[in-house]
């Protein structure tokens, strides 16, 4: 005898199919190459998810995880802080890319629509509570994010960057769903909470750990393909570059969220039984990826080739916080070491999109900002817009009182907490020449004269926000403590 | 009963002032520059009146208002210390600040930095505010650091002249030296205390009044007398205390507005003040009020003397105000932390009033601060001189005005001091008195009195400041003549009841009070004693040299010909230094800069990194080649490894 699920706890998904659904009709009758319309309309449709998230969700006494349809779907405060995280980025990403997409003829019905079912797709698998909602959402989101990356079919660049992702998405999915199929084999369920109860007791048995730790091998590959850490994290570089810049932001900020809690779902909440095992290759693959990130990205001169290798280290330093929970057996640092991690790399979506955003805005019709050479001389042309980046570069490398500063500050205290004093060393190392490139950029944009002249040009939204997420950073790295709690409430909740 | 929110006001007003007028000074202009910055600072003056009121009343505050980061098991916070130190502290600073803020508008009228002033004067203000008003170590680091930096910057402020960027490079050099010694202290309270704040401090010092620490293996010290003198360090460097003192006469340097309010009035009494506040730590350790006894009288004495031989006005006020630290500084050293805040306090208005009268004569001189070159003043700048009179009468020591019952409070508390330096100490600081009243009635003879000697093109230029120039001074040259007569509640009441701890060996200012039966009777027992005669002797001997006999000084320096030349050359301190630490800086540079730079850093790690970056990099361009295989086989053998790697334990 069937009974109704609960729709209740996935009421913001329910609302964004489905008013997107209606967007893509709506689009059918633009008229205009702005798209005043569905632009508004998907604004909207964020607010009302955002609304119904906080209903749902945020808006509770007693912060229980809570379950439905059939133990598929869950709602807890990381999946509810999470989301509200990704719909800011999201409606940032869309402000941000507005005037770029149309000086380009980019704008079309399709942007929006994918940029919103890629958003269900993160949605979906920070929600998720089984492999199969793990799979469905991570498959939404990438080829959500293939098509965007295609969005510019006229570019060669941008459909080589298409075709790579799509090529290397499938064989990471396919690693995957191996490793999947390897858990379930093991402990014959594909609820996570469940499997977290057998895996468990099979941990003791040495042939199923064998089988497990095959299996997990396999998941780690999945995660780090969608983080983008070393070495499977070829991709990022060429994606990065070949895609619009608009895409690019799409592509670099938001999804991290969403790995970040598939990391979180998989490893944590299911397997968190062989934690001495995933946390020894989430520290290998962070090394590799802090090592590799920060010394390849001195030597390019594309901005967001740079940018790409960039965010690859800043993974690495997120892994690190999930490679601290566990210490000889006890979890009494999981909680500082989580939480910190979910800081991380909320901070970082939010520089990224200042970083990005800037490009965008410095970028004009026929103008693409992309060179290091493009920031020559920032200052002279436009010294807010400067003094922005300066913070935004500052919280990158990790300069107080940027908020980068104290992200990796947090991170850094865990790893030490864990007694992994080596590795702590090595990222403290890694940080350290990494604030080279971020700084030759402080240094082009205000000692080196302009090659390019005439004051920057954009419009007043953009402009408002771009200062707004610039100064949040300055504000959040004074005053971290707020956000913190959400991220250690978030935690504690799971 | 006041609420954090008003206490957070007092140093948020001058703060909100500071930015409108440094980020939006090209927009608002000049004239809005000022009224915000002024209002901001009288809105914080009114509510410190109406904190101090409140406290008056009994009340205090004592908590945190945001906590700012934990670490571990530390808190770092921000958090307000609202009792009677601080309360006085906040009056004076938002007045004085209040004056010199009107004032400025006629000293700086042609400047074009008039924006940048303001912003800074208000910003010096909001630190000051946040350093007496802390209630833990790192929020008093955090102020001292910011009053350092606004210090700095307003030395510099005419950063075009080579000498004011000497001097602010100097003033912070010197500061640096300070400063570590400071932050050593605070950490070594973090480390023995586990906690930055005060009164958890105090609550665990008794108890470790007798603990040693070994800094050398071992050699025992003191852990107690350690931390106070490594804060002292501090106290040193910020008050100018010897030999730490180099860089406040350079610091004249900066506009005279600033040197009235932070070189003289408030910013440089930091270390005063911050001894006062850790009074219960000092009580504990004789050795270190022995230090602060001895530096304090040191300074007091020997500064002043310097102050005999100069001639820009400018410096023989900030001699004058090196000494009047060092008063203060004795003062502390003989557990008389009550009768250091008052003349902390009398001093900031008398000093201020002398400072911002220099400005004035310098202001009507066209910036010629050479007193050789005045004379005669009196008859042209009647106000300026009458403020210059309170000035110099009140720190001279002479009855009724203020500075002579907060410096007699000092001497009879030095005299009756055992600690060891009191004799010492008494014998600089009264000897001082006369040497005191000489230097600044020197000054006032020089400019004011006597024949005009500057040229008569100047001289036709010669008239009085305007109003807004001479309102703060006599604003200011009200409290300098009264200010003394609230000793009865400040030095000999319970003003600061259990804000001041002194020790049940130290309690001279106690023994004092059994003595004292107010304010006539002082008087009329100050007038008999020595440093009444001694102050008395040193006026007439300038009124003797300047007024009558004007070619005797130049007779009595060349007989002293070398004793003369070693005192008007400071005592070749600043010499020393420039030998002893750029020379030597410059040769462990240069040894540092063959040996270490060029063949370890440039050769091995610069060039060697950026060479093994450049492989590195070679060899990533040949694996990120854009092909697909290559990438798809990299993730193959990731996974392949972590397989084996996890498989085959």
């Amino acid at each position: 005898m069937s009974q109704m699920p609960n729709f209740f706890p996935a009421l913001p998904e329910i609302f964004l199919l489905t008013s997107t659904c209606v967007l893509m009709i709506v689009d059918l009758s633009a008229k205009t190459i702005r798209r005043q319309r569905t632009y508004v309309l998907a604004h909207i449709v964020l607010l009302g998810c955002a609304f119904l998230t906080y209903y749902t969700t945020l808006d509770v006494v007693s912060p229980r995880p809570i379950y439905t349809f059939s133990d598929l779907f869950v709602n807890d405060l990381m999946s509810g802080w999470l989301k509200m995280a990704a719909y800011i980025a999201v409606a940032t990403t869309l402000v941000y890319s507005r005037q770029y997409l149309i000086d380009r003829g980019l704008m079309r019905g399709e942007f929006i629509v994918l940029l919103l079912f890629a958003l269900l797709g993160m949605m979906i698998l920070m929600s998720a509570n089984s492999l199969l909602t793990v799979y469905l959402g991570l498959e939404l989101l990438s080829l959500c994010q293939y098509a965007l990356v295609a969005l510019n079919r006229d570019s060669a660049a941008s459909t080589e960057a298409a075709m790579k992702y799509f090529v290397l998405g499938a064989l990471a999915s396919g690693m995957l769903l191996y490793g999947m199929s390897m858990i379930y084999g093991a402990t014959g369920t594909l609820t996570i909470t469940e499997i977290s109860h057998r895996v468990g007791v099979l941990a003791g048995n040495t042939g199923d750990r064998t089988l497990l730790v095959f299996g997990l091998v396999f998941l780690v590959a999945g995660i780090a393909f969608k983080l983008g850490v070393v070495p499977f994290h070829m991709w990022v570089p060429d994606v990065y570059q070949g895609a619009a810049t608009a895409v690019t932001l799409v592509i670099a900020s938001a999804p991290k969220l969403a790995a970040f809690a598939m990391a979180m779902r998989l490893l944590v909440n299911g397997l968190l039984d062989l934690a001495v095992d995933w946390q020894q290759m989430l520290s290998i693959l962070a090394v590799l990826s802090m090592a590799l990130g920060n010394i390849t990205a001195i030597a390019q001169t594309n901005l967001k080739r740079m940018l790409a290798y960039s965010t690859i280290s800043h993974m690495g330093f997120v892994l690190l916080g999930l490679a601290g929970g566990m210490v000889n057996g006890n979890l009494l640092n999981a909680g500082d070491a989580y939480s910190s991690a979910m800081f991380y790399v909320v901070i970082y979506v939010l520089t990224t999109l200042a970083s990005f955003g800037m490009l965008l805005l410095l970028s004009r019709a026929g103008v693409e900002c992309e060179s290091l050479d493009d920031l020559k001389g920032l200052n002279q042309r436009a010294p807010w817009f400067a003094l922005i980046m300066l913070i935004v570069m500052f919280s990158l490398a990790g300069v107080p009182p940027a908020a980068g500063f104290y992200a990796k500050l947090a991170i850094l205290k865990t790893t030490v907490a864990a007694g992994q004093i080596g590795l702590a060393v090595a990222a403290v190392l890694f940080s350290l020449i990494g604030a080279f490139y971020y700084l030759r950029i402080v240094k082009l944009m205000y000692f080196d004269d302009a090659s390019k002249s005439g004051p920057v040009t954009a419009h007043a939204d953009m402009r408002v926000l771009v200062s707004v997420n610039g100064l949040a950073l300055l504000a959040l790295g004074i005053l971290p403590q707020s956000l913190m709690a959400l991220c250690v409430a978030s935690i504690k909740a799971l | 009963m006041a609420t954090p929110a008003i206490y957070l006001i007092v140093p948020l007003a001058p703060l909100a002032g500071a930015i409108v007028a440094g980020l939006f000074g090209r927009t608002v202009g000049r004239a809005n520059a000022h009224r915000i910055t002024i209002l901001g600072v009288l809105i914080a003056f009114l509510t410190s009146c109406y904190v101090f009121a409140d406290v008056l009343e009994g009340n205090a505050f004592h908590g945190s208002i945001y906590t700012w980061m934990t670490s571990g098991d530390f808190k770092f916070e921000i958090g307000f210390l609202i009792d009677r130190l601080s309360a006085l502290m906040m009056v004076v600073v938002t007045f004085v600040s209040l004056m010199v803020h009107i004032y400025t508008i006629g000293y700086m009228a042609e400047d074009p930095g008039y924006q940048r002033f303001f912003s800074y004067i208000s910003l010096f203000t909001f630190s000051m505010l946040m350093l007496v008003m802390s209630n833990n170590f790192l929020q008093l680091f955090f102020g001292w650091e910011a009053v350092g930096v606004v210090s700095y910057l307003l030395i510099g402020f005419w950063y075009t002249r080579p000498s004011a960027v000497y001097a602010n490079l100097k003033a912070f050099l010197v500061n640096r030296v300070g400063d570590f010694g400071f932050i050593l202290g605070i950490g070594l309270v973090l480390a023995e205390f586990g906690t930055l704040d005060y009164s958890s401090v105090f609550v665990l010092a008794p108890a470790r009044a007798s603990s040693v620490i070994q800094l050398f293996p071992g050699v025992d010290w003191m852990l107690l007398t350690v931390i106070c003198i490594c804060l002292f360090i501090g106290a040193m460097g910020k008050s100018a205390q010897f030999p730490l003192h180099v860089w406040l006469p350079d610091s004249m340097e900066g506009p005279t507005p600033i040197s009235a309010l932070i070189h003289a009035a408030t910013m440089v009494t930091a270390g005063i003040f911050m001894v006062a506040r850790m009074s219960p730590l000092y009580e504990l350790s004789t050795t270190a009020l022995s230090v602060i006894l001895v530096l304090g009288g040191i300074t007091a004495l020997f500064m002043g003397l310097v102050a005999m031989t100069q001639f820009d006005i400018k410096r023989v006020v900030a001699y004058s105000t090196l000494s009047q630290l060092g008063y203060m500084t004795v003062a502390l050293g003989a557990s008389a932390y009550s009768a250091a805040m008052f003349h902390l306090m009398t001093h900031a208005f008398f000093k201020a009033v002398l400072f911002l009268a220099a400005g004035s004569v310098i202001i009507a001189m066209h910036h010629e601060q050479d007193m050789r070159r005045m004379g005669g003043l009196r008859k042209y700048m009647p106000i300026t001189y009458f403020s210059v009179l309170v000035g110099a009468i009140a720190s001279a020591g002479i009855p009724p005005l203020a500075g002579f019952f907060s410096k007699d409070a000092i001497i009879e508390a030095v005299k009756m001091s055992d600690t060891p330096g009191a004799a010492f100490a008494y014998f600089c600081v009264t000897a001082c008195v006369f040497v005191t009243a000489f230097y600044t009635f020197r000054m006032v003879f020089m400019a004011f009195h006597g024949e005009p000697r500057m040229g008569t093109a100047a001289r036709a230029h010669l008239r009085e400041s305007p109003v807004v120039v001479t309102l703060p001074l006599l604003l200011l040259s009200v409290p300098s003549i009264g200010a003394g007569w609230l000793i009865g509640q400040a030095v000999y009441g319970d003003y600061f009841g259990p804000a001041i701890i002194v020790g049940p060996g130290h309690a001279w200012i106690e023994a004092m009070t059994e003595e004292y039966h107010g304010v006539w009777s002082y008087m009329a027992h100050g007038v008999s004693a020595l440093p009444f005669w001694l102050a008395v002797a040193g006026i007439a001997t300038a009124w003797y040299l300047y007024l009558v006999r004007p070619e005797l000084p130049r007779r009595i320096a060349s007989g002293f010909g070398p004793l003369y030349a070693l005192v008007e050359r400071k005592y070749g301190f600043d010499e020393l230094y420039s030998w002893l630490f750029a020379s030597g800086a410059r040769l462990l540079g240069t040894g540092l800069w063959k040996a270490g730079d060029q063949a370890v850093i440039d050769g091995l790690i610069v060039n060697g990194a950026a060479r093994a970056v450049g492989w590195f990099s070679k060899v990533m361009r040949l694996v990120q080649s854009g092909m697909i295989y290559r990438y798809a086989s990299a993730m193959l053998i990731g996974v392949v490894l972590l397989i084996y790697w996890f498989l085959k334990r």
